[in-house]
């Protein structure tokens, strides 16, 4: 097992970086943006979760295939999810015959 | 070696230590295996209490036992009981944490702790849905769809979902145990292609229950969340979308058929190869299949939904997708079958329960296939058609895999022997009672008899009343095992430690074992099912 220990200042100073990117979520919410509301939402909250897979979850620092393994396993059934669903809703309202 | 010394007065786990707290705070993985043999067991019949009543019900044409919204009640939380708090944990938290450690020549799963853990969720879970179940219950069916859920019913509806959604946690702790004890603690010699095919189909459920739960989580925590704080995820008139539940519950509900009838599929691959004396035709494709249906399993959620409103392309890919889970199911049925050719078959109680499975879920599996298909699946949905083909595959597959399991493995469990003749009578009361309930629902189905309606016309009659009949068939058949495996611990045969002279681990070690499981570190130096250099023993010793 590789023990990567971070220091306490690290971790709180993703613990600030998530509650700034939090607030700017909240603000970003009552800018209209039009078609981008939703992309700048998604942007900060995928940073948001890769901040902290990568460092609270240690991932950035993990060496063992499995925890790569179990990663990329996770992300490619949240695509299946993702991309399933939309074969739905992108073909729902379109005419057919 | 299949004539090992009887040595009942031998330390082992269940008589390592006693009382309540040795019990309660536990982290042997066989004695957390039993606590939840006890407790779903307590479901199980709560569970089937419900079905009775739902049964006795529809006895009669007329809705005379109790009333449409009662019914709604039991049909709901017959559901949601024998789902979450029986089949998902059955075979896994109680024959999968026995066996796992046992089979791959370990001491332990790789976290005790959390394995204690996932119980007591499970007991925080189940105590929740009781309660729930005491203060006036839930009516929305067991698949708690919106906008029924979110905005009409004045059930618990977030009691219940809350309890699922905790007993969720208690099935990704166990799945994420299994995974990290098979990657890191196999024995010596123990590889991936000598791993026993009950192992293979218990890292693909693992992997379904953790990849597949959290979505089913967050699910019911946004069906509470709109219910409560009337968020707007599922309300269109808030611009959201009530098929977006759909999408999102059978995302993982669907797959969690596969969390039921992977591990009874385990089972029977262990208890076809003993008793036929032959490694497993195929073993490799048995094994991957396993995986295959792991990952099928998550691409064809949308057959549910086929009448729902989704649109005519994705029915179309959902429909040709779902067809894919049938390939590597047949090939499992296939290599059984080809297994037991020129096999030398004996017909113990888990092999009964074996060739029950292989029917039942051969019929099952291929009803699902009519179910799949587009047109078809618009003339039968929610009729009673669908009601069979799927307890063809939870009841006539998991539960005739539990119970077989169970018979397999009870001797190195309990230490015992149960009753042969008595298990072989149950074994076929269990199998007549079944296809007496269930089979008389597929005509039903087809005649276009709705689900989830406490009447129907009386020209339905008399198939109902040959259903309620195998119902009580089938509850005698479930009372009779419970009955004489509590019988046989303090009455049945002293068991051996391989009584039924089959291979693997699990069979080399004391029955029942002891707290670390081996006295001495296995070394594996042998393939999975060499039954062909396994001496043959003048006849299976049955109690």
């Amino acid at each position: 097992m590789s023990e990567h220990v971070l220091s306490s200042k690290m971790y709180y100073g993703i613990w600030i970086a998530l509650m700034i990117l939090t607030v700017v979520t909240a603000r970003v919410a009552f800018i209209d943006l039009g078609p981008f509301n939703t992309v700048v939402a998604l942007v900060i909250a995928t940073g948001k979760a890769l901040l902290v897979v990568l460092f609270f979850m240690h991932v950035k620092y993990a060496s063992e295939k499995l925890v790569k393994m179990v990663i990329v396993a996770s992300i490619f059934w949240l695509l299946l999810l993702l991309l399933l669903s939309l074969a739905d809703y992108g073909t729902r309202y379109a005419r057919h015959g | 070696m299949a004539t090992a010394v009887i040595t009942p007065e031998r330390e082992n786990y269940l008589n390592q230590e006693y009382g309540i707290k040795s019990w309660l705070l536990t982290v042997d993985h066989k004695r957390i295996a039993l606590l939840y043999l006890v407790s779903i067991t307590f479901f199980f019949f709560i569970g089937g209490f419900f079905a009775l009543l739902i049964r006795l019900e529809l006895l009669t044409p007329a809705g005379d036992l109790v009333q449409a919204d009662t019914y709604n009640k039991l049909f709901t939380m017959h559901g949601q009981v024998m789902i979450f708090f029986f089949l998902i944990p059955s075979i896994p938290a109680v024959l999968g944490n026995f066996l796992v450690p046992l089979m791959i020549g370990a001491k332990d799963l790789a976290f005790p702790r959390l394995n204690l853990l996932s119980w007591y969720l499970y007991i925080i879970a189940g105590a929740l849905m009781l309660h729930c179940i005491c203060t006036g219950g839930v009516d929305t069916g067991w698949t708690f769809y919106t906008p029924f859920s979110t905005a009409f019913s004045n059930t618990k509806v977030v009691e219940a979902g809350v309890a699922i959604f905790i007993a969720g946690f208690s099935s990704i702790l166990t799945g994420l145990n299994f995974v990290v004890t098979i990657h890191r603690m196999r024995a010596p010699g123990m590889t991936w292609d000598r791993l026993p095919l009950f192992i293979w189909a218990h890292y693909a459920t693992s992997v379904i229950q953790l990849l597949g739960t959290p979505v089913l989580a967050i699910t019911l925590l946004l069906v509470v969340f709109e219910r409560v704080f009337h968020l707007g995820i599922f309300d269109p008139t808030r611009g959201g979308d009530p098929l977006l539940f759909q999408h999102l519950f059978w995302f993982y509900s669907h797959p969690a058929v596969y969390i039921m009838i992977l591990p009874a599929m385990a089972v029977e691959s262990e208890v076809i190869a003993c008793f036929t004396r032959k490694r497993i035709f195929g073993y490799k494709f048995v094994a991957m299949s396993s995986i295959a249906i792991a990952v099928f399993g998550f691409l064809v959620w949308a057959h549910h939904m086929f009448v729902a409103g989704i649109s005519l392309y994705s029915a179309l890919i959902f429909s040709a997708l779902s067809y894919l889970v049938a390939v590597p199911s047949a090939i499992k049925v296939f290599n059984w079958t080809a297994t037991m050719y020129k096999g030398s078959i004996t017909f113990t109680t888990p092999m009964l329960y074996a060739f029950g499975f292989i029917g039942l879920f051969t019929m099952g599996g291929l009803t699902g296939l009519f179910l799949a298909a587009l047109g078809i699946d618009v003339h039968v949905t929610d009729t009673y058609f669908v009601i069979a083909h799927f307890h063809y595959i939870m009841v006539g597959g998991a539960v005739m895999g539990y119970l077989g399991g169970l018979h397999f493995w009870w001797p190195k469990i309990s230490g015992r022997m149960y009753p042969e003749w008595l298990g072989k009578f149950a074994a076929l009361i269990v199998f007549l009672g079944f296809n007496l309930t269930f089979f008389p629902q597929f005509i039903l189905g087809y005649m276009g008899m709705p689900r989830r309606y406490w009447q129907y016309p009386p020209e339905f009659q008399v198939l109902n009343v040959l259903s309620t009949a195998g119902s009580t068939i089938l509850a005698v058949g479930y009372v009779l095992p419970m009955v004489y495996f509590l019988w046989s611990m303090r009455y049945g045969k002293p068991a051996t430690e391989n009584p039924w002279n089959a291979a693997g681990l699990e069979w080399k070690t004391s029955s029942p074992p002891p707290t670390f499981n081996f006295d001495q570190p296995p070394v594996v130096d042998f393939e999975a099912y060499d039954y062909e250099h396994i001496p043959e023993v003048e006849e299976v010793p049955v109690g």
